[in-house]
């Protein structure tokens, strides 16, 4: 990058009023509109150790949408997120990206495209915020290139985003569990990826936080056309934040849509083996799920 | 202009600031830990029998000694001092990269078994077969390697998980030890006498016959392990967060593997194992460095500091018998080991 390249973003980061519009400058100085990446499973099969976990399944991820995949403990989703991830290598099957089987394209290349939150990541001893979402430029950088301007500006952006700017000189050691996956979401962001996964990130966060995570991760896919598939546990928050919804069941794929048309009483039955009331949620107009179990209820059996 | 705007525009500024910062920080630790080395390093070539004074040594250095400064410096104290540098460089990367690729202050190569098999195989090597010298080396290195597939094959199961290959090190190097017992209960006294003075690690009596092979392997090994090491800050992020990066986890590890093992098997080849040198190291060079990092140069240069500064004490130390460097190392090294195991067990897990 040039230094009035350079200069031309500093100012960019100048103007922003707010974190908000510095995710309009993350998609200015992209130096492009996200070109609409793809990803798609064709045929699926996932398996740990021969036991086969995901059953061949087909799935496409709407470009520039939010898919939330939902489903009971075991299922297979988060599997199948590492899977198109290529965290895993399938028994069966392909993951295409942009059409093209993923396991032929340089392990960097893909990284440059697609970024991937698992479920555990680990933050070293000692490490600082800046340093943590630093790491994230990783697949930009190489065995021999040096750190640049555009390094520190995708990090300062990150940053910013994700509301961490003021703790980036802390130990990530020392944060709050809201603040530490804000700031692992930042690692992910300075990736600059056009596709994002997340597993679960919203596991351990109160109410308020994992609300505060699916709007920023909305903010994201709405200002710069990210497109966005996460496993969430919560199914109330998925309905309210997904655009597509992917439901599944002991490795195979049962109901897909969007979350108005799929998620029936009926379908959230046979899915969690769990009786239900489905509302509608004031708030959003989406599907609220309303459990039923033995106890503490008033209706009959 | 909100206070937003200003929160911004300072973090650019800043970034580059607090990364201005971190390396003048590196370069200083680095500086100063290399300038400890040179002293302590000029001070072994100066101390002595008979002290040599600085000028003397450098113009003996650069060629120009009378007989007996070339003979005392040249062919005794210099060769030794090298090994000792060479010796504390290699152990102390080594060490590192285990810790950092494993996620475990107690994986280093001296804990986990690399270290006593190539001392069962020199033992066998001296007791055994009556080797010497550069045979001796080959059987060591040989050793070392050897326990480490084995090691690597043993706690494979679809990858390898950090835990279990300490774990299976420590089994290992408990076998080994029986090994080397064996052969040293039922060797002659002289032969069981080199054996011994072997496994405690000695500096003692190198020449450039060690020095040099020694220095060959690392002109190699040394390069290859700072680059492969550059994945080890990813590496640290946990391995579906550094494949999700872009890293080809397994080949790397691997890699990294099969280099640190090297470096320990060259290092223990030339000199015996030293006792925990390779375990003190990192953690030293990670608390020097403190910024999340590998920290593989500042650990490599304080197993450089380590080994020269013991090696000086063991031989200079009045009142003391001229003790092998290992024994020394080790009386420092074992109350760490022994702290550092109080501490895992008190926090439940390794690290």
């Amino acid at each position: 990058m040039t230094s009035s390249r350079a200069q031309e973003t500093m100012t960019d980061a100048v103007e922003a009023t707010d974190a908000v519009e510095a995710l309009a400058a993350l998609e200015s100085s992209d130096g492009h509109t996200p070109t609409r990446h793809t990803l798609a499973a064709e045929g699926l099969r996932l398996s740990y150790d021969k036991q086969e976990i995901v059953h061949g399944i087909d799935l496409e991820l709407p470009p520039g949408k939010v898919t939330m995949i939902i489903g009971p403990n075991g299922c297979g989703k988060s599997t199948t997120l590492r899977g198109l991830a290529r965290l895993l290598d399938p028994s069966g099957g392909r993951v295409l990206l942009d059409g093209e089987d993923i396991s032929t394209i340089p392990n960097r290349e893909v990284a440059t495209i697609l970024g991937i939150l698992p479920q555990h990541p680990v933050a070293p001893d000692g490490i600082t915020v800046t340093d943590l979402v630093g790491r994230g430029r990783y697949p930009h950088q190489g065995w021999f290139r040096k750190w640049n301007a555009e390094d520190d500006e995708a990090v300062a952006q990150a940053l910013a985003v994700t509301h961490t700017a003021e703790l980036a000189t802390r130990a990530v050691g020392s944060l709050s569990g809201g603040q530490r996956q804000r700031v692992w979401i930042a690692m992910v962001l300075a990736q600059r990826t056009d596709l994002l996964l997340l597993d679960e990130p919203t596991t351990f966060l109160d109410l308020a936080n994992q609300v505060e995570l699916l709007d920023l991760l909305t903010d994201l896919n709405r200002r710069s056309g990210t497109t966005i598939a996460i496993v969430l546990h919560d199914l109330n928050l998925a309905c309210r934040y997904a655009d597509h919804l992917v439901c599944m069941k002991a490795g195979d794929i049962v109901a897909e849509g969007s979350p108005k048309e799929i998620l029936t009483a009926e379908v959230v039955s046979s899915v969690f083996g769990m009786r239900c009331d489905v509302l509608i949620d004031p708030v959003s107009d989406t599907p609220l799920i309303v459990p039923i179990g033995r106890h503490h209820t008033t209706k009959p059996e | 202009m909100s206070a937003a705007v200003d929160a911004a525009a300072f973090d650019v500024g800043t970034l580059a600031q607090t990364r201005a910062r971190g390396r003048v920080r590196r370069l200083s630790v680095a500086g100063g830990l290399g300038v400890g080395v040179l002293a302590v390093f000029a001070l072994s070539l100066m101390v002595g029998a008979a002290v040599i004074s600085l000028p003397d040594v450098l113009s003996t250095l650069a060629g120009q000694g009378s007989r007996n400064t070339n003979y005392v410096v040249l062919e005794l104290r210099l060769p030794r001092a090298l090994a000792a540098t060479l010796v504390g460089l290699a152990f102390g990367l080594s060490g590192a990269v285990f810790q950092n690729l494993l996620r475990n202050p107690l994986a280093s190569p001296d804990v986990i078994g690399i270290s006593t098999g190539a001392s069962a195989a020199a033992v066998l090597g001296i007791v055994g077969l009556g080797l010497t010298g550069l045979a001796i080396s080959g059987f060591a290195l040989a050793g070392a390697l050897g326990t480490a597939a084995l090691m690597y094959a043993i706690a494979w199961r679809n990858g390898v998980s950090g835990y279990r290959l300490i774990l299976v090190g420590i089994g290992l190097s408990a076998l080994l030890l029986s090994v080397v017992s064996y052969f040293m209960t039922s060797a002659q006294v002289t032969n069981a006498q080199d054996a011994l003075l072997w496994i405690s690690g000695s500096l003692s009596g190198r020449n450039w016959n060690q020095v040099v092979p020694l220095l060959l392997s690392l002109v190699v090994l040394v390069p290859v392990t700072m680059v492969l090491g550059r994945v080890l800050g990813v590496l640290g992020l946990g391995d579906d967060t550094a494949r999700g990066l872009g890293v080809p986890v397994d080949g790397v590890r691997l890699g990294l593997i099969v280099a640190a093992v090297a470096l320990a098997g060259v290092a223990t080849a030339a000199t015996g194992p030293i006792a925990f040198v390779a375990l003190l190291a990192g953690p030293i060079g990670r608390g020097l460095a403190r910024d999340g990092g590998p920290a593989l140069l500042p650990s490599a240069l304080v197993g450089a500091l380590i080994v020269l500064v013991a090696d000086f004490l063991a031989q200079h130390t009045p009142f003391l018998p001229n003790l092998p460097v290992g024994v020394l190392t080790g009386a420092v090294g074992a109350p760490y080991l022994l702290w550092q195991l109080a501490r895992t067990n008190s926090g439940g897990q390794g690290g």
